[in-house]
């Protein structure tokens, strides 16, 4: 294994706290303890190469095919792309990223989702693809509605979908939230809300791609992620630059 | 003005229903292929055959079930780039009782950055609903005494009572040689997180 620098620091100022109890669920699940500061081992500076037993199926970033019953799904059409880069720029190839969300009504497929909104029996909510070698990827799905969840009273989670990236290496991995440009649900979210800067904030919104739209069939929201980046290893023998 | 880079995504939680876009089968999706992922070790993989299971607990001791685990770890012989052996799982803990488990082979001593050994252990990564940012952690092994005495990242942990939170115990299940590794988020017995 090739001796490779190490990832910055977490700024953990861009990161929402654990403890955050406008969000109800984290006062019980939040450390009371410090995180203990340690150095990066080479198993942390390593990571899986997570390409499911069998590869990736074709319609797997097709959320408006990949659960067909015969039809599509019902919804606004949108193309959701974007490019992964580190915190120096560069892209991040070949990584996975996983997605899941509610339908246009905002009602999960999953068993522990009771809403009232119905199902959608063409949509199944769940997609996956890899990032090329410039680290751009795409998907295609529906846009998610709001729904509501008891928090304080019944609070509404603007439109979003999960995300996980697992990046080339386990300290940068990452699981948040891709919201859409001008939803007036976002600042009234505590979940968003656990965020404490607004800059911070601004970067989980999408934005409107007018330029990437598909004529007549989907529009399209531009999402760039990034992560952690990896140093050089000044005063070592250099195996790798940038 | 400092040197600026680009700013990291900021982490939100993954809520509720993580299992949809992870874990479909949990979810009761029949999307895709069923995925085992919490089973790493499988037909001739070199190497102790172990199970480890716990609870995640919240800070009113109660458990977590809607937690998801991820687990990398090295192989037998104490490498990451094994391509017989993924060194990667995932698992959920049950809806019901909120218990996990992953299949795997106990890994090897690790290297060290400055040449000294890290004892044998497992890294995980805990995310759920309430969790914000996905909590850093590590598993040692209680039959691996002298290692995890002389071990770097245990002993970076000033409290040294809080050191024995990171070692699961071993015992027999089933027949299976299993190490019992619960992690409790709060309070007591406060399991070490890592900022790494």
């Amino acid at each position: 294994m090739a001796e490779t620098g190490d990832f910055n620091r977490r700024d953990r100022k861009s990161h929402p706290p654990a403890f955050t109890p406008g969000y109800k669920t984290s006062v019980l699940r939040a450390p009371r303890c410090a995180l203990v500061s340690v150095e990066q081992g080479v198993g942390e500076k390593a990571g899986p190469i997570f390409v499911p037993r069998g590869g990736l199926d074709p319609l797997d970033n097709d959320l408006i095919r990949n659960f067909s019953q015969g039809g599509e799904a019902i919804g606004e059409r949108i193309v959701v792309h974007g490019r992964v880069l580190d915190e120096y720029a560069r892209p991040v190839p070949n990584t996975l990223i996983e997605v899941w969300q509610a339908n246009a009504g905002g009602r999960y497929r999953h068993k522990n989702d009771s809403y009232l909104a119905p199902l959608d029996p063409n949509f199944g909510g769940t997609g996956r693809c890899l990032t090329n070698a410039e680290g751009r990827y795409f998907f295609r799905t529906i846009r998610p509605g709001p729904y509501p969840w008891r928090n304080d009273g019944s609070d509404w989670r603007p439109a979003h979908i999960h995300f996980s990236i697992f990046g080339e290496a386990f300290v940068q991995r990452l699981i948040s939230q891709l919201y859409f440009e001008g939803d007036p649900l976002i600042p009234l979210c505590p979940i968003v809300n656990t965020i404490p800067d607004p800059a911070a904030v601004d970067r989980l919104v999408a934005r409107l791609d007018m330029g990437q739209q598909m004529p007549f069939d989907a529009l399209a929201y531009r999402f760039d992620i990034v992560l952690r980046g990896r140093r050089q290893t000044f005063f070592e023998n250099k195996r790798e630059g940038n | 003005m400092p040197v600026a880079y680009l700013k990291e995504t900021p982490s939100q939680t993954a809520g509720p229903y993580v299992h949809i876009g992870t874990l479909p089968a949990v979810a009761g999706l029949p999307v895709r292929s069923q995925e085992n992922l919490s089973v790493l070790a499988s037909g001739s993989v070199p190497g102790e055959r172990i199970r480890i299971t716990g609870v995640v607990w919240d800070g009113a001791g109660h458990p977590v079930k809607d937690a998801l685990l991820e687990l990398w770890q090295a192989d037998a012989a104490g490498r990451h780039d094994n391509p017989d052996f993924p060194g990667f799982g995932r698992a959920a803990a049950d809806f019901a009782t909120g218990a996990f488990s992953f299949e795997t082979v106990k890994p090897g001593a690790l290297p060290w950055r400055d040449g000294r050994t890290q004892a044998p252990h497992v890294c995980l990564l805990i995310f759920a609903r309430g969790i914000n940012i996905h909590l850093h952690t590590r598993m040692y092994f209680s039959d691996e005494a002298e290692a995890n005495a002389a071990d770097p990242m245990l002993k970076s942990i000033e409290h040294a009572g809080r050191r024995t939170t990171l070692v699961g115990e071993r015992g027999t299940e089933d027949g299976v040689v299993t190490y019992r590794f619960d992690i409790h988020l709060q309070g007591e017995n406060e399991t070490v997180f890592f900022d790494v």
